[in-house]
């Protein structure tokens, strides 16, 4: 038995990504990483910024995304996300971009700190990116 | 009667006209095609959406304690509608049926006694309420800048609904929109946003999920990008029901102004004619009477 399932990525313009060879699937959920193989038992969480990892036979591809909802259910994933970058696609200064970006927000004094933690997450993520 | 040099210029004005309403569908139909398909790529995103949310809000065991967005302040006193129309004239009725919805909906809630307050997205509708509910319109937001409709635009609206809403400032919320059905059929909607209207829905599936973390938090970050969604999924069949209507408008006028074209011309060679007779009659009896 075939140990795929199918991953649908989501964002309010398209559909960004559909594959269904895909062995493994590690997203960032808000509590943690969370890896998700076949047979999971049917799951809704969100996202924080971070990278979704997709593991597949035509090869692994990474993506950025800042916020989404995944939802899980008869070894088909949802990613729904209004933000998200193939980091193939992505070079050097749209990563700085958004670097700064975060960093800007994230020194706001104004905003509460759920959304200072989403902001911090942000800058750490891409940090690591570069 | 009109002088043969006058109804020569008619004819050209009129041509010119002609013109401008062809080129104007030409546009359109361009326009639409991509307004339409962006609609229906959008579809699938605010669809899964409703899903999630359906099926949270049913595994949701304690109903008192679920999120204000969701199951409503409990109060009835005071509406918000978002008038969502065009930046842009010349597209037949299109602007004038989703006011004439809304202005229906608003004589209902002030009968009623409600409070009413609108922000309107898009300048044609905020001129053509503000004469009348000049004084309830407490925003007005245009997104002239934008060439298509994006989502950026979408949430700024939703945030600033949101913002409005947990500030206490109203308690339900309605967005009108026009939903394209197709070129000629556009079907001016009222829908409510705040509370979530989902009855009447059935969950797809009866299995029960897995939340992490627990239903209510995953419920109050879903239901603000819900709003924004919704807002977007407005916009987007706004702006391909804009084209349409644009499309069968300027169809209409450039048909009419062949038409006119016509006429005119029939009317342009009579005259001639008649006056070539004229002259005729006037060479002939001068003739004779020699």
């Amino acid at each position: 038995m075939s140990e795929e399932f199918k991953v649908e990525i989501v964002n309010p313009e398209k559909s960004f990504l559909v594959k269904d060879d895909v062995s493994e699937v590690v997203v960032p959920a808000f509590e943690g990483e969370m890896g998700i193989l076949k047979d999971h038992i049917s799951i809704i969480s969100f996202l924080k910024p971070g990278i979704i990892k997709i593991l597949s036979k035509s090869g692994d591809e990474n993506y950025y995304v800042e916020d989404g909802i995944v939802e899980f259910k008869n070894n088909n994933l949802s990613i729904l996300t209004s933000t998200i970058f193939n980091l193939a696609d992505m070079d050097k200064s749209k990563q700085q971009d958004l670097l700064k970006q975060a960093e800007e927000e994230a020194n706001k004094t104004d905003i509460n700190d759920q959304s200072k933690y989403l902001a911090d997450q942000k800058v750490e993520v891409l940090k690591t990116l570069n | 009667m009109a002088s043969l040099d006058d109804l020569k210029k008619r004819i050209a004005s009129v041509k010119s006209t002609q013109k401008i309403t062809k080129a104007m569908k030409m546009v359109a139909a361009a326009k639409l095609r991509r307004a339409q398909e962006s609609a229906e790529k959008g579809r699938p995103y605010s669809e899964k959406m409703n899903n999630v949310i359906l099926n949270l809000s049913n595994g949701i065991s304690n109903k008192e304690n679920a999120p204000k967005l969701l199951s409503g302040t409990g109060q009835e006193k005071t509406h918000l509608c978002v008038v969502m129309t065009s930046d842009r004239g010349l597209c037949g009725g299109f602007n004038s049926n989703i006011i004439k919805k809304a202005k229906s909906y608003f004589a209902k809630i002030l009968d009623e006694g409600k409070e009413l307050k609108i922000i309107t997205v898009g300048s044609k509708g905020n001129d053509q309420l503000k004469r009348v509910y000049g004084d309830k319109i407490i925003e007005n937001i245009s997104f002239k800048e934008s060439k298509n409709a994006n989502y950026f635009d979408a949430d700024k609206v939703g945030k600033m609904v949101i913002e409005k809403f947990e500030a206490g400032e109203f308690d339900f919320c309605t967005i009108f929109y026009n939903q394209f059905k197709n070129v000629i059929t556009q079907i001016p909607q009222a829908q409510q946003i705040i509370p979530l209207n989902n009855e009447g829905e059935e969950s797809s599936s009866e299995e029960s999920y897995e939340f992490e973390p627990d239903e209510d938090e995953i419920l109050s970050n879903l239901l603000p990008k819900n709003i924004s969604t919704q807002i977007f999924k407005a916009m987007l069949e706004n702006s391909a029901s804009e084209q349409g209507s644009r499309m069968s408008a300027m169809d209409n006028a450039t048909r009419n102004a062949g038409e006119m074209v016509d006429k005119l011309t029939i009317e342009y060679n009579r005259s001639r004619q008649a006056a070539i007779t004229k002259e005729l009659i006037e060479i002939i009896s001068g003739a004779e009477s020699l």
